[in-house]
């Protein structure tokens, strides 16, 4: 009989993840993990954190030595890419010209920085945020910078303006909508956010588009926004959003809408292909239709659950979202999906800068907002996993006791 | 370098010299020790480098935090007196000889 193959395409923290968890799974055919970078698979999150402001080494990045893909037998294929995957040949055809037999394929292809269409952006001094190489890159200019300039205020935007601003360089914040991180927030931090980042020194502008970034020589030296305002840069990081990485899943005929288009088992029309993490679209009860995450928790549980899916034992995917962001002293902390909330209700007081927001649905909550407040977080993923449900009133009342709540005892 | 010893949870022991600085957690996975998962990267979102210190050894390590507490509330394995996320046991010439023991699941 032939050795079963699985072969992972993409090798971020999803990847990795579903390499190693089909060991632990007890999956002993042969593991494939096709990666387009050179180096060994790393963490993403101190990027635009620890790492970006110099507190982590290098070392501290990689999720595992070499020695544990030689132990745990992962043919770990470094700066490949994949050009096509052959759906009734059952195989992968790199760009190498390599073939690579597979009984299994999982798409953990993640997503690419959204490019700025505007005038300049290609000039010198204009940098995304997204790998280990943009991050070195980000790190040696802003070293020598005095005035950046951050285009787009979502989490990654924000946690590098917050490492710039603490390293005493100017910082200019443009966002064109009118909240920061309002796609993935309520509106009650978002503002706390604007305030915060204001008072750490930034200058933020809300509702601003960039019209064109200027150059000198080359080399950036300015963003001038659709209302006409200059605001100088030696550096401008462009954070507005990434494209998930669909081509080689469409160009196998199969659905691409927002990602990868997958059921509630993470798998494609096709029960041999599979996709998880930044570039798959899924169904979930944690939201009212499909979503895309971008997240570790999501990349992580969803490698898992397709790793025991091919190791004999499937299941739906249905694990609580979790994310988190942190900006200087504060830990944002995020259980569920806020999306669509109509009711939030505020646990704790933001003027001492430990607060939660509590987002319901229809009288359902679905989203808690925690900033340094771990232990709401903590027990908001109880509750949102399928603790009693909590009316907003409970939520709003300080001598509430969540914890026997989401423990189904007495909470008063 | 200090020395620190992990005990999984069939009695094997795994002796490790971990340079000052470097984390319990962080030790473990850079040399292969099962049973520390740290899928967070030790930012104490996940509570999945869950360690039971040896007795007696516990007012050798770093004081807790208000969040490390919060999150071994939520550990897989049952919470003891002596739990902490060995993310955040950084390790200095004090810690040297430090056991720790590791839980029967992270996950």
């Amino acid at each position: 009989m032939r050795e079963p193959v699985v072969a992972v395409i993409g090798a971020g923290q999803g990847g990795f993840q579903t390499a190693a968890s089909l060991r632990e799974a007890g999956f002993d055919g042969r593991i494939v993990l096709i990666g387009d970078e050179a180096c060994l698979p790393y963490e993403r999150p101190p990027l635009s954190k620890s790492y970006l402001a110099g507190h982590s080494p290098l070392a501290e990045l990689w999720l595992r030595p070499q020695a544990f893909y030689d132990k745990e037998r992962i043919d770990y294929l470094a700066g490949e890419t994949v050009a096509a995957i052959d759906r009734p040949g059952r195989s992968l055809r790199l760009a190498s010209g390599r073939e690579i037999r597979a009984d299994h394929i999982v798409l953990a292809t993640g997503a690419r920085c959204r490019f700025l269409p505007v005038p300049g952006a290609d000039l010198d001094g204009v940098l995304p945020l997204r790998t280990l190489a943009d991050a070195d890159l980000l790190r040696e200019r802003l070293s020598a910078a005095r005035e950046v300039v951050v285009v787009g205020a979502g989490f990654i935007g924000l946690e590098f303006a917050a490492v710039a601003g603490a390293l005493g360089v100017g910082v200019h914040i443009v966002e064109v909508t009118r909240e920061p991180m309002g796609r993935v927030v309520s509106a009650e931090i978002s503002r706390f956010y604007a305030r915060m980042h204001r008072e750490w020194g930034a200058e933020l502008l809300l509702g601003a588009g960039v019209a064109r970034i200027l150059g000198r020589e080359g080399r950036a030296v300015a963003v001038e926004t659709d209302d006409g305002r200059r605001l100088p840069a030696d550096l401008v990081l462009v954070c507005v959003g990434v494209v998930p990485n669909g081509e080689l899943a469409a160009e196998a005929g199969l659905a691409v809408r927002n990602g990868v288009v997958v059921d509630a088992a993470l798998q494609t029309a096709d029960p041999a292909i599979f996709a998880i993490g930044d570039c798959a679209n899924f169904p979930t009860r944690f939201a009212p239709g499909p979503v895309r995450l971008e997240s570790v928790q999501n990349c992580v549980d969803q490698a898992r659950a397709v790793a025991a899916a091919i190791a004999g034992k499937p299941a739906l995917y249905d694990k609580v979202p979790w994310f988190w962001s942190d900006q200087r002293t504060l830990k944002l902390q995020i259980a569920g999906l806020a999306i669509g909330h109509d009711h939030a209700v505020v646990r704790g007081d933001p003027d001492s800068g430990a607060f939660s927001v509590f987002c319901f649905r229809d009288g359902k909550l679905v989203g808690v907002e925690s900033v340094n407040r771990p232990l709401d977080h903590m027990i908001a993923r109880r509750l949102l996993a399928g603790a009693p449900p909590l009316a907003p009133q409970q939520a709003a009342d300080p001598d509430y006791d969540l914890k026997a709540h989401a423990a189904g005892r007495p909470a008063r | 370098m200090p020395k620190i010893t992990y005990v999984h949870p069939d009695g094997a022991r795994e002796v490790l010299d971990v340079p000052v600085g470097t984390s319990v957690m962080r030790a473990a996975i850079m040399n292969g020790v099962d049973g520390i998962v740290a899928e967070c990267g030790g930012e104490m979102m996940c509570a999945t480098c869950h360690v039971y210190v040896e007795e007696g050894q516990l007012d050798r390590t770093p004081k807790m935090s208000e969040e490390e507490a919060a999150m071994l509330e939520f550990t897989a394995s049952e919470r003891r007196p002596n739990s902490r996320l060995s993310c955040q046991l950084t390790v200095t010439p004090e810690l040297d000889g430090l056991v720790v023991h590791l839980p029967e699941t992270q996950v």
